[in-house]
């Protein structure tokens, strides 16, 4: 993966992203301390109190997160050169930004309104397909969810205002 | 032999017609409950449930089993091809199943993963049939000391696998820990890391977990490299079926190994899933082409797919004769048999006999019509990889987005595997192992609660996981696994070196 | 079109709600449901809250009790709180029922969460469940008072109690037969009553107090044996189930000299806001459910206690308990803290 970035590309190096890993996994660690502190770590009248277990756990993420910063920061270890270059990024930007919005948008619109926005914007924007082509995957993709879902297994799944003006 | 008679009054039972139509519908709606993720075999039998009511018992357990051995089968079919788990003890058929499918083996992972997941039930069956009393009498030495033995073992035959560098997967793993532990804490009834959010009161659901850091993860992967973006070329081969029997043969030992771990788990019971994973991990201790594992190893599809569906299978055996479930869907057969009125227990083998030799005689059935089914469907399967990519990832992303759904019926959750995705390509750029911390997620709160319960047992004292054979024998064994690195090495240093 | 209508009878509906003042008024038709109705159990799938609503959901597609689907849904986490929380803010939606088990009183007041049944509208109680106390068939113990010696004879905390849950209802009868019998158990939590049976046979623990069907598949084949019923009077089911014993020849624990008497709710609750017309529906609904034989086999096979109430009387009885909840769990030291 990495080595097949040229050296003309730009992009965030392996160190950066590294480093903000471990302090999201540091930052990470020290929540679950407090939230065991919260809860009491000592060994009370029914054995271990809940936050017994989390606090050693936390303890191991925070060391080893320290550890790893270390790591990142001095290079040891470590992969030189790109996470990954820009371009690279884009392509990964432009499943998460559609992917993000359509996650957003299920409690508002419902599941099958969203996720025929989803196929359709994929396979148009991202698959330049002809309308034609996209529609029926658009629309029937979500129709038998419905039928597998809501009838056969009688799952009910998230719904948005159509579905409830259409009364299904 | 009286087991043999009844066995085979069992199979008359079964091959009525209108059984055997049961048998077909439950299994096609078993592989269907399978490949779509969140609704696993729990759900699926249970949702299904009532509407068995109006048919005999016998009836109703074939057509129930049979969409168990259905989504047990189907489970491996998006570890495969997709990288999506659908059940806990499909995790580990990922680690070398999706490898194999991205090199455009599909078809040999699938087809292993379904023989093998056979040959662990016949197993299982097998074993039901010869030993049912004596192998409840040995599920009953279980307590809770010995029950986290079993946990314990299944970490350290995982565990020090990774390539990745060790406080990496220290991270990993205690994050997954961590996770687990979120929501209500089982042993005092008090909320633990919910920080007064009620959203996080039910914790985090493994499925999510890995829905997310597994599937949504792989499909950022694959957008980043940008190779497959117009499909991959799998070949459809017909004969790729029998060409995989040819070469299962030779992983005999893994095979032989995996049911007995998987057989063990189901009954002690433990379940599927620790089954699994120490399946996978004392296969690649053992195997010699254990380095290769998780490149796309097919003796890494077959150890964890034998192992978990011969646990899943022998999980029915305490079920039937103590009443206590050895997995989440047979916790819903039970209910069931209760419904329909019939008390599983030690006299359901003497009052119910037709019953009982009825659901046996199924399993035989039913892993062959099973097996039979899911195999012929093997060649149009992998052919689901050629379906370019911007069609196919908008519809993982809305399976994946209904998965997440229907887990808890949570509407954040769906946000959440968003979340996990991001993270999970994030981690796996950065050589993160995720496979501990998804063992983690899965086992970390069950083998805590099985630890604090012996603990409160023993009343504090630690020496209760040596006080008898049975529990210092697994601890031993989990230690062994864990320091087998280091014993191989003394061992071969102490040895003459072979001229190679 | 079918489609056309219902809209109007929904917005005629809609309207209703939003004037609100309006009760049911006598020309407007009963109410009926006109989607698929959530049925909430706030507890895992196989146990015994799910075994009831998935026998409710079998009896009324079998006997087409209602026009539209009822649809089962689990909602187990923290300890029921997810279930109670998501009916709570699902005001005024009549399409939504939950079944509860003593966990509506447990979990809020052990978990703090921002909940009291007072949030929902009650319904119906369906039955009460039974609770026993159980010993190992092996052990020498006939009776309560044998049992209770024995626990005297050695130090504090050396007999197990094995039961479903921490803080809920297995483990305050535990804290009243400590009180009442002046012994000190250990209480070991466990994930179900089926796990609690397997390991009062395995004789990981010394005695349980398992519902009924909980235990009957062991005391059938002679492993286990019940001692007493926490019950005002014994069970009514004379059926033999062992040697003679049935229900009904179990001795309450009261008479042996336990002051304790505990009976598990196994009711119905809607969303708050409910109409009565829709209430109405939903406890018309239950009673010809319980006409139903299947219904009646299983309430025998679980020895329920088959009280049915509904309306206000109903909610006497839940804000009763919710009180006798409240002073036994502050008594046990159970309350969440804050």
């Amino acid at each position: 993966m990495s080595d097949e970035s040229h050296l003309t590309e730009s992009g965030p190096s392996q160190r950066i992203v590294e480093t903000a890993v471990a302090l999201l996994t540091l930052a990470f660690g020290l929540l679950v301390l407090l939230g065991s502190l919260q809860v009491g770590i000592d060994w009370g009248v029914e054995g271990p109190k809940p936050g017994f277990f989390p606090f050693y756990i936390s303890l191991f993420i925070i060391v080893a997160s320290l550890y790893n910063l270390m790591q990142a920061m001095t290079l040891g270890g470590i992969k030189e050169g790109l996470f990954s270059s820009w371009e690279q990024l884009r392509r990964v930007m432009s499943v998460v930004v559609p992917a993000t919005a359509y996650v957003a948008l299920v409690p508002l619109l419902g599941i099958y309104v969203s996720s025929m926005l989803l196929i359709g914007v994929f396979m148009t924007w991202l698959g330049r397909y002809s309308l034609v082509k996209t529609l029926p995957i658009a629309v029937g993709v979500p129709v038998l969810a419905y039928i597998i879902f809501e009838r056969y297994f009688q799952i009910p799944l998230p719904k948005g205002p159509i579905e409830y003006w259409l009364d299904l | 032999m009286e087991e043999v008679a009844n066995l085979m009054h069992g199979f008359a039972t079964v091959l009525e017609p209108f059984n055997i139509g049961v048998m077909i519908v439950g299994i096609l709606l078993g592989v269907i409950i399978g490949v779509l993720p969140g609704l696993g075999g729990a759900n699926g039998v249970a949702i299904l449930l009532p509407l068995t009511f109006s048919m005999s018992p016998t009836s109703a357990i074939i057509m129930l089993s049979c969409i168990y051995w259905g989504a047990l089968f189907g489970g491996a079919i998006t570890s495969v091809l997709f990288n999506i788990p659908g059940e806990p003890w499909s995790v580990a058929t990922t680690f070398d199943g999706h490898p194999m499918a991205q090199n455009g083996r599909a078809g040999e992972a699938l087809t292993a993963a379904f023989t093998s997941s056979f040959v662990g039930a016949l197993f299982a069956v097998i074993v039901i049939t010869l030993v049912a009393p004596l192998v409840a009498r040995f599920a009953l030495q279980f307590g809770a000391a010995e029950k986290f033995g079993v946990y314990f073992l299944a970490f350290c035959s995982f565990v020090g696998l990774s390539k990745e560098p060790p406080a990496k997967t220290v991270v990993s793993m205690m994050i997954g820990f961590a996770l687990a532990a979120v929501g209500l804490d089982h042993m005092t009834g008090q909320l633990r890391l919910t920080f007064g959010f009620t959203e996080l009161l039910a914790g985090f659901d493994f499925l999510i977990a890995v829905i997310g850091l597994f599937g949504i993860g792989e499909i950022l992967l694959t957008m980043e490299e940008g190779l497959q973006f117009r499909g991959k070329r799998a070949t459809i081969n017909p004969r790729v079926v029998f060409q995989t029997w040819l070469e299962l043969p030779r992983y005999w030992a893994t095979s032989i190994r995996s049911c007995i771990i998987g057989c063990w788990m189901g009954i002690t019971p433990a379940g599927a899933t620790p089954a699994s994973f120490m399946s996978y991990g004392i296969a690649k201790r053992m195997s010699p082409r254990g380095k290769n594992f998780g490149k796309g190893e097919i003796e890494g599809v077959v150890a964890p797919e034998t192992a978990a569906h011969a646990a899943g299978t022998s999980a029915l055996l305490p079920m039937l004769s103590l009443g206590v479930p050895g997995s989440p869907t047979a916790a819903v057969l039970l209910g069931g048999l209760l419904i329909w009125g019939l008390q599983p227990g030690p006299l359901l083998f003497v009052e119910q006999k037709e019953f009982v030799w009825g659901l046996i005689a199924s399993m035989y059935l039913g892993n062959i019509v099973g097996l039979i089914l899911v195999l012929t469907c093997v060649p149009l399967l992998a052919a689901m990889l050629r379906i370019p990519f911007p069609v196919i990832a908008p519809i993982i992303l809305v399976l994946c987005a209904i998965g997440a759904y229907t887990v808890h019926n949570n509407p954040l959750d769906v946000v959440m595997i968003m979340v996990f995705g991001v993270l999970g390509y994030v981690l796996k750029k950065c050589d993160y192992p995720l496979a501990p911390l998804v063992l983690a997620l899965v086992l970390g709160d069950k083998a805590e609660e099985a630890f604090r319960q012996a603990l409160l047992g023993s009343q504090g004292s630690l020496a209760v996981f040596w006080s008898n054979g049975l529990v210092g024998s697994i601890m031993l064994l989990g230690l062994i696994a864990l320091f087998w690195p280091i014993i191989q090495n003394s061992v071969a240093r102490l040895r003459p070196r072979p001229a190679v | 079109m079918t489609t056309l209508t219902t809209r109007i009878a929904f917005g005629a509906l809609a309207g209703v709600w939003a004037t609100g003042a309006l009760t049911s008024t006598p020309a407007q038709a009963q109410w009926k449901p006109t989607r698929p109705v959530e049925f909430i159990i706030p507890a895992g799938t196989g146990g015994g809250a799910d075994q009831m609503a998935r026998t409710i959901q079998g009896i009324v597609s079998k006997h087409k009790l209602m026009n539209t689907p009822l649809v089962v849904i689990n909602k187990a986490g923290g300890a029921g709180g997810e279930g109670f929380l998501d009916v709570k803010n699902s005001r005024n939606n009549p399409h939504k029922i939950i079944i509860t088990l003593s966990n509506l009183f447990t979990t809020p007041l052990a978990t703090g969460i921002p909940f009291n049944w007072k949030d929902l509208t009650p319904v119906a109680m369906l039955a009460l469940d039974e609770f026993v106390l159980w010993v190992n068939a092996e052990t020498p113990y006939k009776s309560v008072k044998d049992y209770i010696d024995a626990v005297k004879k050695v130090p504090p905390g050396q007999f197990k109690m094995g039961g479903t849950g921490s803080r809920q209802e297995d483990q305050i009868i535990t804290v009243a037969i400590e009180k009442s019998a002046k012994v000190k158990f250990t209480y070991i939590p466990f994930r179900g009553g089926g796990e609690v049976a397997v390991q009062l046979v395995g004789n990981h623990v010394n005695s349980t107090v398992n519902n009924p069907i909980e235990g009957v598949a062991q005391w059938r084949g002679n492993k286990v044996r019940p001692l007493c019923v926490f019950d005002g009077k014994t069970l009514s089911y004379k059926e033999t189930i062992v040697d003679k014993m049935s229900w009904s020849s179990i001795p309450t624990c009261m008479s042996q000299g336990l002051d304790m008497e505990y009976l598990m709710l196994r009711g119905i609750f809607m969303p708050p806001g409910a109409k009565p017309d829709q209430v109405n529906f939903y406890v018309e609904l239950f009673k010809k459910v319980r006409e139903t034989p299947e219904w009646k086999k299983f309430m025998t096979d679980g020895a329920f206690n088959q009280t049915f109430m509904s309306g206000a009387e109903y909610a006497k009885w839940v804000a009763k308990e919710e009180q006798r909840h409240r002073e036994l769990m502050t008594e046990a030291g159970f309350l969440a803290k804050k």
